[in-house]
């Protein structure tokens, strides 16, 4: 624990700590731009200059360890120099087009400049020019701003692990670019808006569209994939403008993926603002209380067994207690949250989690990844794995398709068949969990949701018994789920009761009489003769194609919500604007059906519907944390088919209704994913 | 002659693969990264004098490295060509050493003989004239830096002389115009007057016990990853590849990292033979 | 003056041969593997004794830079040979490399012992094709006869040394940028600490030393420590390659003492200034990257480190510029100005944009297109340089023109208004 002083004020500091840390655990504010505490240190912007005694030089306080008996002085007429002069110096090929730049005001250097920097300009040469460069359809430069900190490369490089951002040529001609004219191929590129000190990398779906003074703040909680990313909604008037990562150390830390920050212009598109009811064969608009008592009408003298409800990837915890109390008071037993078949039951909750947790992954020594690609499934899980990995002494075996996750990864086998030679302690890579400390495995949907996937359950489970994974203070079993609201669902036991048909037995033809929808795109319910469709949602999607009255619902931003993370860990949404036209808060839809069905549900209040949450499930009601779940009930035992075990995800960025609609998520998918070519052009960058 | 194309498709052929092994044994196995310099080198002499992105791009797969990594290095170093230039390199240092001693007159020499501006290459593909920093012969300023030779000493009338000769295809001796050997000064010289053999130096007393003749040790020392045979064929690998790849003949210089056992010491003069 | 005898690079000009048995007539390998079994101990002993400090430029006591090498290291150990040479006014290294190799490769193996180094690299600029041929051929010399490899020159000592090509990088000279650059990478320095002796090349313990400071060592040791600690001032002891170049009526490398009068070197050895030693304007006495003396200084200036540092400039690669009076010195500088901004790495802010804005500015003083106030301005700029870098390039950018600006700030005042004036008068 080295001691320093500085500024006169003795301060002991952590080893390992730099003197930029020890002077702020010390109270003094180091301007910096290249600095950031989650990537290397670079040390190349020359703000954080500061004065060390016996050093005829001032020092970067960013990348000095500190020693013991430093003496730093943050406050000297040198060090004010000395940064006015960097200031200076950063300012004179900078373009002073501030009151344009997407980057006003939030702008570090602009922050920077009006406390330390230069009040007025010396420089009589032309200002230095910088070619904008093509990063693809997500990232739009203006590189004459950029101050060379190298912040994007190197968020590429060590935290994304695609080294395509590079600084070629030299001196003042050293410019940030991939050199050939292509986009990153990384799915969490977006974060090096976020990183960019000025204005140079801005968001191309929101460049020029707002001034960040303008927009109104709303902390809320991602639905695009069951990581429960947190994020910032930014949105002005009725329209979310732009979506930003928040800090949760334990969940995303600061960054988020590509379809968490891009796919909101699905928000705007495709909506259903009306309800519908079809009349002659074809869907109509409606109003609500016409839609209602088409559904009343249906509904009349049908048992409980011929009703049946699907619960969609996005619908949060609220709207499912509704549900579930509405399915038992029509005395159906046909509730399913699981759209995608996944063979994981309710009963039992270690069974389904990812039970080390994301921020336990640090602590594993060993991992072993079964049927899934977390790059695409959970970007920010498989980025901590790669955080990991760049530790050291982590070897990750895996199980399917081979996919380059930007770490290193040992290809073990293609399925099943793989799995039993590891339980048996057959496969080379056993040794390899059996010699780690603290082993772990992802299991993920692709081979839970086969028939098999019980079998495939059963067998995970053998495997971490084995290897020893789950002890007192570790459990190295997981889940990976992909959809927001699964966890949820499966925490309020909204899978089918006593007799009770499941997701595939409820879409039989001739199986139900009237069906609802919840928010359920994932599956097709055309050509349900005789059967009833409810359709409640958000999106013009594959949910509608067989409604026969849709209720127009809210999207995640339009509501307050409790989703469920694959951890278990309960966090709120929160209502950032309202929901469009006629669209209502999906519970109250619900609560409001159950009136004109003449079954109320005596959930009146957002207060009421928590309070029946927590009865249910009471640890939905502690925000933040995580239950933890004890190990057991891991499926059913039985054979297992030959076929390779796949991750679910074909398309990472078309997975739900909101990122199909968006437009920018479409031309993500024509570009990386169909290998198609919206490239550069002129028209580009 | 006509610049060497841009191309699709770019591989090292199989008769640069020992010069490429003799670069890899130079590095250790997990740091193969270092040789993207001579490799890069290697790649600019085999395609005419600049590197097309394919090029590029082969490097970064040879040595296993990112893309970006290989065009950062290739866009730093003033040596690399990333764009078509002309295959003769004329470059002509103008750092204040030389325009001390008059380097101005040395380009427009250049200008005027080969019509060429600063940074342009004729319309043949036959000559890059290109301004360069300190070349580090400031002693003999000024200079002239034609592909791997130095011409020094130069003024007006010798630069003329130099670029004509190669305009001619003939190849001019390099080293210094003015019948100096080296950096020695012209005229009568003050020091190391007996030509080199002045001033053996004694042996220290101590070191006598181990006999500068000291016999060949019993195991035989063999260089780590590499041919004991050191001695190539005079000819250059290198050149003879890129003759082949581009299917012109270039000038018979050694290659980049070649090495000739020259029988002869002292300088190795080439001759070249002009393709036109 | 230096008598022949007491010279290191007797074939400093290539009059005699340059292979190994012409090298080994000359006294090279002569004992080498008795010194070397002495142990690590008493070669950094020696090296220290001799006074030898770093001929590359900082002027580092050899011996003390050699004993930071830690003493134990599990795992491979650098020698790592500058031999970048391109600081403008240096081409002494060039006639080692091309004349005298095998006294470089000799001290490689010698210093490589002294550090318990495993292997070595020889960094040597990409422009110098035909020196690197020649370092190859004695390579390949040296290996064929034992001198270097397992138990080299019968030593008991396992070595390897080998050579590395550069490609044209100014701040490749700089020691964290040459590794970076041997690393394969772009010549960006290096943040320090941690220093090379501790993390150097691919992360293992690395010294990086001038090609003459590890080529005259074995001379050093064959002679003794007191010989060339005898020879030159205290504290800046033994002999010293210098290159003159300019306005001399014979340019030429030499060695030379340490402490050698100015005057006596040009008038000795280079036939005096172009036009009579009053006709000298300014020399700048060690490479660009000094500031400049003006002739009343360089009238009875010596030629060592601390003199010159004493001078307010500095004995660098000891690369003399010689200016007489027809020199433009506005534009002579103006054109290390530019020679900077194109070297410049790029990375950290001061050097990267300061550069440029330094020769944009030099570029219209030595036309006299600018205003008497900006002067102080580029005075200003150099400051904001100055100090503030990763590297030591922020600083050699800095100093020519601060020597310029405080020895003939009449001159570019004198311009300025003779250029204002022909405006007004154009304007009339």
């Amino acid at each position: 624990m080295p001691k320093l002083t500085i500024d006169g004020q003795e301060i002991e500091v952590p080893a390992g700590s730099t003197v930029l840390q020890a002077c702020e655990a010390a109270g003094r504010e180091i301007p910096v731009f290249c600095f950031h505490p989650r990537l290397q240190i670079a040390g190349n912007c020359r703000m954080c200059l500061v004065e060390m005694e016996k050093s005829p030089k001032p020092i970067a306080s960013c990348a000095m360890p500190a020693g013991d008996g430093m003496v730093i002085k943050t406050d000297t007429p040198q060090v004010h120099k000395a940064r006015k002069g960097v200031l200076e110096l950063l300012l004179i090929n900078h373009p002073l087009d501030c009151p344009i730049c997407d980057q006003g005001g939030e702008c570090d250097l602009q922050d920077i400049t009006l406390f330390y920097g230069p009040d007025s300009s010396r420089f009589a040469e032309n200002k230095r020019p910088v070619a904008d460069k093509y990063l693809g359809p997500l990232i739009s430069t203006h590189m004459t701003r950029c101050i060379h900190c190298t912040r994007c490369i190197r968020f590429l490089d060590e935290i994304a692990g695609v080294e395509e951002l590079g600084a070629c040529d030299r001196g003042e001609h050293m410019e940030i670019t991939t050199w050939i004219e292509s986009a990153l191929t990384s799915e969490m590129s977006g974060n090096i808006i976020d990183l960019c000190p000025v204005g140079a990398l801005n968001s191309k779906p929101y460049e020029y569209r707002a001034r960040t003074w303008e927009l109104r703040k709303t902390e809320s909680i991602d639905v695009m994939d069951a990581v429960g990313s947190n994020i910032r909604v930014d949105a002005r008037g009725s329209e979310v403008m732009r979506i930003l990562p928040r800090l949760h150390e334990d969940v995303n830390e600061e960054w988020i993926s590509d379809k968490t920050r891009f796919a909101y212009d699905g928000l705007k598109k495709r909506r259903l603002d009306v309800p519908f009811v079809k009349k002659d064969g074809k869907l109509a608009t409606s109003t609500w209380r016409a839609a209602f008592a088409a559904i009343r009408d249906e509904l009349k003298d049908v048992p409980g067994n011929r009703i049946g409800f699907v619960i969609g990837d996005q619908v949060d915890c609220e709207t499912m207690v509704l549900v579930k109390d509405l399915a038992t008071a029509l005395g159906s037993p046909n509730v399913d949250c699981r759209q995608d078949g996944t063979k994981l039951t309710a009963a039992a909750r270690g069974a389904y989690l990812f039970n080390t947790t994301i921020a336990g992954i640090e602590q594993a020594d060993a991992c072993l990844l079964i049927g899934t690609n977390p790059r695409h499934e959970a970007p920010l899980v498989n980025a901590r794995l790669r955080k990991r990995s760049r530790m050291g002494g982590f070897k990750v075996g895996r199980i399917g398709e081979p996919f380059d996750l930007t770490y290193p990864v040992t290809d073990l086998g293609a399925g099943g068949q793989t799995l039993r030679e590891l339980s048996d302690g057959k496969h080379s890579f056993a040794e390899v969990l059996e010699n780690a400390s603290r082993p772990m495995l992802i299991l993920g949907q692709g081979p839970l949701a086969r028939a098999d996937g019980a079998a495939i359950l059963a067998l995970a489970g053998e495997v971490a018994e084995r290897f020893g994974m789950v002890g007192d203070d570790w459990n190295g079993f997981n889940v990976l789920h992909t959809a927001a609201s699964r966890v949820g669902g499966l925490d309020l036991g909204l899978v089918p009761g006593e007799g009770g048909l499941d997701v595939a037995g409820m879409l039989q033809p001739g199986a139900l009489d009237v069906l609802f929808l919840v928010g359920a795109d994932e599956v097709e319910a055309k050509g349900l003769d005789g059967t009833f469709v409810v359709y409640m949602g958000t999106h013009g999607d594959r949910g509608v194609h067989g409604a026969d009255v849709i209720l127009p619902g809210a999207a995640f931003t339009e509501k307050h919500g409790t989703y469920v993370n694959t951890e278990g860990r309960p966090q709120r949404a929160k209502l950032a604007v309202f929901p469009p036209g006629e669209a209502k808060e999906d519970w109250k839809i619900l609560r409001a059906l159950s009136e004109v069905l003449g079954l109320t549900l005596p959930l009146n209040t957002m207060g009421d519907v928590r309070r029946r949450m927590a009865e249910i499930a009471p640890s939905l009601a502690r925000i933040d944390e995580i239950e933890p779940a004890p190990f057991g009930g891991f499926g059913v035992a039985g054979d297992i088919g030959a076929e390779p075990f796949a991750s679910p995800l074909r398309d990472f960025y078309l997975t739900n209704p909101i990122a199909r609609a968006s437009s920018v998520m479409q031309e993500c998918s024509t570009l990386f994913v169909q290998g198609g070519s919206t490239g550069a052009t002129g028209t580009h960058g | 002659m006509s610049f060497a194309p841009d191309v699709e498709t770019f591989s090292f052929p199989d008769e640069l693969r020992p010069e490429i092994d003799r670069i890899l044994a130079k590095y250790p196995e997990a740091r193969k990264q270092s040789a993207v310099m001579p490799l890069l080198h290697l790649a600019q002499r085999q395609h005419g004098g600049w590197l097309p992105k394919a090029a590029l791009d082969h490097v970064a797969e040879f040595l296993e490295m990112p893309k970006i990594r290989v065009y950062e290095v290739a866009s730093f170093y003033d040596m690399y060509n990333t764009k078509p230039t002309g295959r003769v390199q004329v470059r002509v240092c103008t750092t204040t050493p030389c325009w001390l001693c008059g380097s101005d007159d040395i380009v427009r020499a250049a200008k005027d003989t080969l019509g060429l501006e600063i940074g342009e290459s004729s319309e043949d593909g036959r000559f890059f004239l290109r301004e360069f920093e300190c070349l580090g012969a400031c002693c003999n300023a000024p200079m002239m830096w034609i592909d791997d030779d130095y011409y020094e000493d130069l003024d007006y009338a010798k630069a003329v002389a130099v670029l004509e000769a190669l305009k001619r295809g003939e190849t001019p001796e390099p080293g210094p115009q003015s019948g100096r050997k080296g950096s020695e000064p012209k005229g009568e010289r003050k020091t190391l007057v007996e030509a080199g053999r002045s001033s053996r130096t004694p042996k220290q007393p101590e070191a006598a016990t181990q006999p500068s003749s000291a016999p060949v040790p019993d195991e035989t020392p063999v260089r780590k990853g590499r041919p004991e045979d050191h001695q190539h064929e005079p000819t250059d690998p290198i050149a003879e590849a890129a003759d082949e790849q581009v299917g012109k003949v270039k000038n018979g210089s050694l290659g980049d990292e070649a090495v000739a056992i020259d029988p002869e010491p002292g300088r190795t003069t080439t001759t070249k033979k002009d393709a036109d | 003056m230096l008598q022949d005898k007491d010279r290191i690079f007797t074939n400093l000009y290539g009059d005699d041969g340059v292979d190994l048995a012409a090298a080994r007539a000359r006294g090279d390998w002569d004992g080498t593997a008795g010194f070397i079994q002495k142990g690590r101990e008493w070669l950094v002993e020696q090296v220290k004794a001799s006074g030898l400090r770093g001929r590359g430029g900082a002027g580092f006591p050899t011996g003390l830079k050699w004993s930071f090498m830690p003493k134990q290291a599990n795992g491979p150990v650098y020698l790592v040979v500058n031999a970048d040479e391109s600081e403008p006014g240096t081409c002494k290294d060039r006639e080692i490399m091309r004349h005298e190799p095998q006294k470089l490769i000799e001290g490689c193996l010698i210093a490589g012992a002294a550090m318990g180094c495993t292997a070595g690299y020889i960094y040597i600029r990409g422009e110098y094709v035909r020196e690197a041929e020649a370092l190859e051929r004695a390579l390949a010399e040296a290996y064929a006869d034992g001198l270097l490899g397992k138990n080299a020159a019968g030593s008991g000592f396992d070595y390897e040394l080998y050579l590395h090509r550069g490609a044209g990088a100014y701040i490749c000279g700089e020691e964290t940028g040459l590794i970076e650059s041997l690393e394969g990478k772009k010549g960006q320095p290096r943040l320090k600490p941690p220093f090379p002796a501790m993390v150097g090349l691919y992360g293992r313990p690395s010294t990086v030393n001038n090609v003459e400071t590890i080529a005259v060592v074995p001379t050093i040791l064959r002679r003794g420590a007191e010989w060339f600690a005898a020879i030159g001032p205290e504290r800046n002891s033994g002999t010293k390659l210098f290159c003159v170049s300019g306005h001399v009526n014979n340019p030429c490398n030499v060695e030379e003492a340490m402490g050698i009068p100015l005057r006596e070197l040009i008038d000795k050895h280079c036939g005096g200034v172009r036009g009579g030693w009053d006709n000298l304007l300014a020399v700048i006495p060690g490479g660009s990257s000094v500031p400049m003396i003006p002739k009343s200084v360089c009238d009875d200036i010596k030629l060592d480190f601390d003199s010159l540092k004493n001078a307010g400039t500095g004995l660098g690669t000891a690369a003399v510029i010689v200016m007489d009076k027809s020199t433009d010195i506005v534009k002579a500088i103006a054109r290390l100005s530019k020679f900077y901004m194109h070297e410049s790495c790029g990375q950290c802010t001061p050097c990267r944009e300061g550069t440029g804005w330094l020769w944009r500015m030099m570029t219209r003083m030595a036309e006299g297109r600018a205003r008497p106030e900006e002067i102080d301005l580029l005075w200003d700029v150099t400051k904001e340089i100055e100090g503030h870098t990763i590297c030591a390039l922020g600083d050699a950018a800095a100093w020519p023109v601060q020597g310029l600006i405080r020895h003939f700030r009449p001159e570019i005042e004198r311009r300025i208004e003779a250029y204002t004036a022909s405006q007004r008068l154009a304007a009339e």
